[in-house]
Order: structure tokens, then sequence, then C-alpha cells
């Protein structure tokens, strides 16, 4: 696919960048507003699917390589059980005890801030990057099937 | 009777579902259901006061120091955080499972050249 | 709460239109309508994160179905099953619906939340503690990641066997072992 007129490649890539950053603030900010990992996780695959639908398939590849992706995918789910395992070793000794929150940040008591909460800030950034690179997946694989049988 | 409507809408995802025979129709109910199951249990939890209800996210005022200590207006006031949190992973588990639904029927609509399911089973035997 | 009627009925309509128009990209248009009603209404049922999520993965989901439906347009299939199928699943659907709407009587009504009225509920020391116990102002994240994290860890779970499995299906040859040959 070539991608679409002149006039829907300028403007996407101007606004892919705002996308993006709206994607992680909505990941950072999460357990102060509304968001969390899954709506920015979606956000930031829908940069990505912005660029697939605006300059076709081989362009958004470039951009984000489907090893990569799997690699991410891959990644954000081991680091995601790594985290959970953290507590269970430092911890009280079960999984998912937000250790850093428990153990290193009661004193400071920094609620309503933007480094509070302990873990849950991290677990939200590990699934904002595991549904985007899966959802960014699924829609190259379904886009590019529907490609080839076309030929 | 908001919760009946919201059943109506299940019931109608529920006729697609049965009645269709194009399968892309099928999805398209399935897809009405999950919004309807999502809905009722978001419903479930909302509460009507004399003055509005807030959402459960302790901001500006509630907070009454840093340690977190939310002051007793707010949880008054709010609106029941569990079910908003569990049909918040459920939402993104309907677009995974939109993904697949959609990829076997692609895959069926390369092998047979039909989205007629009365068809598929007719090829099939 | 007039506006949940107005929504409601919304929803309702474009649903009926999406089951039985026979175009399917005007269906898929109208499922984004119930989608985006749906989104709408969790704003105003003070779920602005439910409202975000959901809009953004209705995009999401309507841009893979587009993709899915369009070019196919000469396929569109209309009509339903046989005419005794249809009778019979129409009846069974009616009695369920009758059956159902009777059980919303014993409920409590809408707006009269039920963890209220229980003095120590889940939801109930959820927002008493919640911002104490987990440092995270916006509860919604505090049970979603900290106090019901298995949830997550499901959610994880399925989305990855989803990627995988839609993966593997649209494999477009299977893969032989190298030094095996085919059974078929």
């Amino acid at each position: 696919m070539k991608g679409m007129t002149i006039i829907v490649k300028t403007i996407a890539s101007w606004i892919k960048v705002l996308v993006f950053l709206f994607g992680i603030y909505i990941i950072l900010f999460g357990h102060l507003t509304p968001g969390g990992g899954f709506a920015g996780g979606v956000i930031l695959a829908g940069s990505y699917i912005l660029l697939l639908l605006a300059f076709g398939k081989e362009y958004a590849e470039e951009n984000l390589p489907i090893s990569l992706a799997s690699k991410l995918d891959c990644i954000a789910a081991f680091l995601f059980i790594a985290l959970a395992l953290c507590g269970f070793i430092y911890g009280a000794g079960f999984f998912f005890y937000n250790f850093i929150q428990q153990k290193f940040l009661v004193e400071y008591e920094s609620a309503g801030e933007l480094v509070s909460a302990g873990a849950i800030p991290l677990y939200n950034i590990f699934i904002g990057i595991k549904v985007a690179a899966s959802l960014f997946l699924v829609t190259l694989v379904l886009s590019a099937f529907r490609l080839e049988s076309q030929e | 009777m908001l919760y009946s409507l919201c059943f109506l809408l299940f019931m109608i995802g529920l006729y697609c579902v049965l009645v269709k025979k194009n399968m892309i129709k099928i999805v398209i109910g399935i897809l009405l259901m999950e919004y309807a199951v999502n809905l009722f249990l978001v419903m479930l939890g909302w509460r009507k006061l004399a003055e509005e209800a807030v959402a459960p996210i302790a901001a500006g005022g509630d907070l009454l120091d840093k340690a977190g200590t939310v002051s007793q207006l707010f949880v008054s006031r709010a609106v029941d955080p569990l079910p908003q949190a569990l049909v918040l992973t459920s939402i993104v588990i309907g677009l995974g499972s939109l993904a697949l639904m959609v990829a076997i029927c692609i895959r069926i609509y390369e092998k047979y050249g039909t989205f007629d399911i009365t068809k598929i089973r007719r090829l099939k035997g | 709460m007039e506006i949940f009627y107005i929504l409601m009925v919304l929803m309702l309509i474009a649903g009926i239109i999406a089951v039985e128009t026979t175009n399917l990209l005007s269906a898929v248009i109208c499922v984004g309508a119930v989608g985006f009603g749906s989104a709408v209404m969790y704003l105003f049922l003070k779920a602005p994160d439910i409202a975000l999520t959901q809009t953004v993965v209705e995009v999401l989901g309507l841009v893979i179905l587009i993709r899915a439906t369009i070019s196919r347009e000469k396929s569109f299939i209309s009509g339903d099953r046989e005419f005794f199928a249809v009778v019979v699943s129409v009846v069974i659907l009616f009695l369920i619906f009758v059956i159902g709407t009777g059980i919303f009587a014993d409920m409590p009504p809408f707006g009269d939340a039920a963890f209220a009225r229980i003095p120590d509920s889940a939801s109930q020391v959820y927002l008493e503690n919640g911002v104490k116990d987990t440092g995270a102002a916006n509860i919604v994240t505090a049970v979603y990641l900290d106090y019901r994290v298995y949830d997550t860890l499901g959610e994880a779970t399925v989305l990855f066997t989803s990627v995988v499995g839609a993966i593997v299906i649209l494999r477009k040859k299977s893969r032989k072992l190298l030094f095996e040959e085919d059974p078929l």
C-alpha cells in the first residue's frame, strides 16, 4: 500500500508526536488522574497505527520493527512478573507485595505527587508497553494478511 | 428501568448471534453483549445523592494530608471503585478477543470465499 | 438522571440498526456509535478511567473491524436462518427477557449502590484506606494494581494469548519441522 494522499501524510507527520506524548502522559500520571497503563498503551499503539494507515505498512515497520515489538511485548510481561517476584523476596513474602511503598516510601508521605505510590507507576509503565506492543502487532498482522491475499 | 434497557441491549446482541448468518454480524453481536455487560456492572456502583456524586479519584481538597487521609465528604460521595477497576481490564480483553475473532473470520474467508456460516457448514459436510 | 435514558435509547437504536442493516460497513459504524455512546455514559456515571479507555479502545476496534470488512463488500449476506429456527430463538429470547427483568425487581434500584449500606464492604474499605495504604490518589488504579493485581496479571496473559493466537491463525504457511516428514 502506498499510503494516503499528501494532506493526510502531512497532518499525520505533525500529530504523531503529540499522540505519542499524550500516551506517555496518560501512563505516567495514571496513579493521579484518570488513565493508566491500559488507556495509555492503547494510545501509544494508536500513534503507530496512525503511521500504518497514513504511510503504509513498510514505513510503520521501519519505525517499529516486528521483532522489536515482539521483544518489547515479552520483556514488559517479564518485568511485570519480575517486579511481583521482588515483592516476594524483599517484602512480606507474598506475590505482588508493594514493597517500594511499604518499605521505602512510608515516611516520605507523598500522596498526590508524581513520585508516589511505590511500585504502581512501574506496573503502569510495564502494562502500557505490553498493551502497546501487543495491539500494534495484532493490527500489523491483520493488515499485512489482507495485503498478501490481494496480490 | 435502566437495568431493563441495558438487558434489552444484551438481548439484541444475543438475537444477532443466534439468528444472523453473516460471520461479521455474529462478531458485532458479541461486541454488543460485551458493551451491555460492562455498562451494567458500572451502573451498579452509581450513587444518587442530594449533591452530585464524585469519581473515585482523591484530588485537591479531598486529600487532607500527605499521608493519604481522605476527607469524610469524599468517602460519602464517591461511587464504587471496584466494578470500575474490573471493567477496565475487561474492555482491553475485549479488544484482544475482537482481534482474535476478526483473524478467524479473515482466515475462514480466505479458505471458503464467503462469510455465510450455513454455506461453510454445507461445504464441510 | 434523564441523560441516562436518552443515551440508553440512542444506544438501543444504534444497536438495532447495526443488527438489521445489510451493509457491513454501516453495521460496523453503528457498533461504533454504541461504543461511543457507552463512553459518554461512563462519563456521566462518574467513571472517567473507563470513559477514556473505552474511547481509545473503540477507535482501535473500529480500525480493526473496518480493515476486516472493507474490500469484502461484494460478499455481504443478508437474511436470516431458517424460519422455524428464527421463530424458536425469538420466543426463547423473549422468555429470557421477561424472566430476567423480573430479577431486577429484587435488586436495589438504580442510584442506590449496595456497597454504601454495608459498613465494612470491600469498596468502602478501599475508599477509606486506599490512598493511605497504596499512596495512589486514583483509587481505581489502587484497586487494579495493588489490591487486586492478579486480575491485571490475568489480563496480560489473555492479551498475550490472543496476540499469539492471531499471529498463528494468520500465518501464511504452517511451519514444518526441518528434518521431519509431513505426515499428511
